[in-house]
């Protein structure tokens, strides 16, 4: 379905721009149809796509250093379709030097994307208005993702940066009396982990709002690309720590296809068990912050107490709390102890009974739809327009989610909603979540009563190491393990763009391979980057109260983030 | 008449308070004190602030060592729970806190990448936050599990009531400052 329909928007394209289209290249990587494009034909190509409604939202700008190449950057679009889920990868090269032009002017969500490709590789993008760093500090010079920047030199940064406003270089001074700059975070109990940002309040109101993010830059993609790619997993567990077992999931689901291997029945059902019993932590780690800043401390300590059932599951799982590891690239790394689905079976009913106290405690509480809603609303336009996923898109009324939309691991034949929203505010994020807790549960124990016979990794020698006691007990278990150790998992060269619908939206993994052990360069979409762009606009003319409370509805986890 | 009740000889006042009083050093009071009233500020930046919620939260219960005061503020709080990964743009940011927080003040560094900048051996990522403030307690865990963060606060706990020298704080200057001049 996807190659046909592409092939329609390749005929248009081509009736479009009959002289240019002779210069692209187009080319087919698992399933998924890349167009090279020369820079001078930027702006026209993706107005087009954009304007026949072909692709209507943005969903990554990166870009890939080859320092070998005559043009040595390749700057790397992914486009979305939201109704027929379609996706075009658009890639332009460019030399040392050479500028793109801007996708700010089609897409509001391309802007933090093109920073971010500025401030790892240096590429400018023509007429975007805040060509400034975005995630290292102010003081760093050189380019990190650069193939010639060592990973591990540091550079020191002596002084904080102070509070600006320049991110909008069109904003006239408007000579309004009694403006007070403030400054909320980077360490503040409301924004829940390192966000900063920097308002100027009328009295209450902001009057004007900016954001600095990058304090939890920890390099996860150049760590990605010096480490193995089995040792990249325990670093996927510290995107999105709120459900780690999901970035696990959406690595090892990439490097598979690269890999083009089938996983086992049993792993897809396991990796859909955690999946989903993450997305209830994480939404409880949500609703509960968000409560708390709002003024209900009580909802922190029930929905906390249901967090600790679900970390006490993964405990006896696989030893683990929080950052469990558990995939391989493969399967999983163990099988499930004797009668642990009896206990999740046991824990989702307590699971049940938490969520509907939660909803007894906040949905009809007064003070707390006063704080709720008609707070944050955004419509399913704008909210595409900046790139938003997950449940604040699904909150302005948009269904998409990818285990429908995209289906994987079997959710095709589980029975399951996928509840919506209509006005987007905060008071209908938290409905979906709730929602969404209902539904996690639901496929849990789905999948608990019918648990896959068989095996819970594929045994190839090359991609699985053995089991310890054949290293241990035959000469060829030992012979593979040495050999997969010494020369590493090796896909073969060529890339791919992998995504999964974690809690917080479309987590993506954009993988280029070299046929080498480690590899060439992982990009990671996270969800929450494109939704918070939309965070100073949505505060703007609001009260400082709002502030928290949109902030807390947007679930922004830092260590995905910044990455 | 009256008479004058005959004043008790000296040892006898001994004898007697010590029915119902006993002695110690000011110091040893002062530091029982302190040592059963910690008011955390959490520095929770990554992952392991995440565990700290845990630790604050209904079943670890950091309340049961008189550290549930959680105080947001540096200017309230004595001790610096520093939980997370800092990075070289935190870095001037994690100073200024613990500069402001008034003496006597103690920091507990919870996880690998607080202590030493864990499996991050990367550009933006500080290699331990000892490089900028004085560390007291180190839990070692990625994250450290609950346990081992309450075992932390026990352990400061001890170092406060053995009096134990700090020359670590003791020595303390500023980096940022230094670097500037
Ligand atoms: S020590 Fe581990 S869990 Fe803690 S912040 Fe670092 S990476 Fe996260």
């Amino acid at each position: 379905m996807n190659k046909v329909q592409n092939n329609n928007i390749k005929t248009d394209l081509e009736n479009q721009f009959s002289t240019e289209s002779k210069q692209w290249a187009w080319s087919n990587s698992f399933d998924a149809d890349i167009v090279m494009i020369p820079a001078s034909h930027v702006l026209d190509f993706f107005g087009f796509l954009k304007g026949n409604g072909s692709f209507d939202l943005l969903m990554d700008i990166t870009a890939v250093d080859y320092p070998g190449r005559e043009k040595r950057f390749e700057v790397v679009y992914e486009l979305f379709n939201t109704t027929t889920s379609n996706r075009l990868r658009v890639k332009v090269a460019l030399a040392e030097g050479e500028e793109v032009p801007t996708l700010t002017k089609l897409w509001r969500g391309a802007d933090w994307f093109e920073r971010e490709t500025y401030d790892m590789f240096g590429i400018k993008f023509t007429g975007h208005l805040n060509m400034r760093r975005i995630l290292t500090h102010h003081q760093f010079v050189g380019h990190a993702l650069r193939k010639d920047y060592p990973a591990d030199r540091q550079q020191e940064c002596t002084e904080a940066m102070p509070i600006h406003f320049d991110n909008d270089p069109n904003y006239v001074e408007k000579d309004v009396p009694g403006l007070v700059p403030l400054n909320i975070g980077p360490s503040h109990p409301a924004t829940h982990g390192t966000l900063r940002v920097m308002a100027e309040l009328k009295g209450e109101s902001v009057h004007r709002a900016n954001v600095e993010l990058g304090y939890l830059h920890r390099c996860f993609e150049k760590m990605a690309e010096t480490h193995a790619y089995n040792q990249v997993i325990p670093y996927t567990d510290r995107l999105n720590y709120c459900s780690a077992p999901m970035n696990n999931v959406g690595y090892c689901k990439a490097v598979e296809t690269l890999l083009d291997v089938e996983i086992p029945d049993k792993a897809k059902a396991m990796r859909v068990l955690l999946c989903e019993l993450s997305r209830f932590i994480d939404h409880v780690v949500c609703i509960g912050a968000n409560a708390v800043d709002l003024g209900a401390l009580t909802g922190f300590f029930h929905l906390f107490s249901l967090r600790e059932k679900v970390y006490t599951l993964f405990e006896k799982l696989c030893g683990a709390r929080l950052t469990v590891s558990m995939t391989r690239i493969g399967g999983m790394a163990q099988d499930a102890p004797d009668g642990w689905y009896d206990d999740v079976m046991q824990v989702c009913q307590e699971l049940k009974k938490g969520v509907s106290n939660i909803e007894r405690l906040l949905s009809n509480n007064k003070i707390f739809l006063q704080r709720t809603v008609g707070v944050g609303a955004i419509s399913a336009e704008d909210a595409i327009e900046w790139g938003y996923t997950g449940p604040c898109l699904r909150a302005t009324g948009v269904p998409l989610d990818l285990r429908k939309n995209q289906p994987y691991y079997g959710y095709d034949q589980l029975d399951f909603d996928i509840p919506v929203g209509s006005t987007g505010d905060v008071y209908e994020r938290y409905l979906v979540r709730i929602e969404e807790m209902k539904q996690s549960i639901r496929i849990v124990e789905q999948i608990c009563k019918n648990v896959p016979e068989g095996d819970y990794t594929i045994r190839d020698k090359d991609i699985v190491l053995p089991e310890k006691k054949d290293v241990y007990g035959n000469i060829e278990g030992l012979m593979n393990h040495f050999m997969l150790v010494i020369n590493g998992l090796r896909p073969p060269a060529g890339e791919v763009y992998s995504a999964t619908e974690a809690a917080n939206g479309e987590l993506g993994f954009y993988c280029v391979s070299d046929g080498s052990g480690a590899p060439y360069r992982l990009k990671v979409r996270p969800p929450c980057f494109a939704i918070y762009q939309s965070f100073p606009e949505s505060i703007t003319g609001g009260l400082v109260a709002d502030v928290i409370a949109i902030l807390g509805s947007m679930n922004l986890i830092a260590g995905e983030l910044d990455r | 008449m009256a008479q004058a009740r005959p004043l008790p000889a000296q040892q006898n006042i001994d004898e007697i308070s010590k029915s119902f009083a006993f002695t110690t050093k000011l110091d040893d009071l002062v530091a029982w004190g302190r040592k059963n009233s910690l008011w955390p500020m959490p520095y929770g930046t990554a992952c392991c602030g995440i565990e700290l919620m845990s630790v604050m939260g209904p079943k670890y219960d950091l309340a049961r060592f008189g550290a549930e005061v959680v105080r947001f503020s540096p200017r309230q709080a004595d001790l610096l729970l520093v939980a997370g990964t800092i990075t070289e743009k935190m870095g001037p940011i994690l100073v200024n806190i613990y500069e402001q927080m008034l003496e006597p003040k103690y920091v507990i560094s919870m996880g690998a990448c607080a202590s030493s900048g864990g499996f991050y051996r990367s550009y933006h990522v500080m290699q331990g936050i000892d490089r900028v403030i004085p560390v007291d307690i180190y839990v070692p865990g990625c994250p450290p599990t609950p346990e081992a963060v309450l075992d932390g606060v026990i352990s400061l706990q001890k170092l406060i009531a053995d009096h134990k020298p700090r020359p670590w704080r003791d020595n303390w200057v500023n980096p940022y400052e230094q670097s500037a001049e």
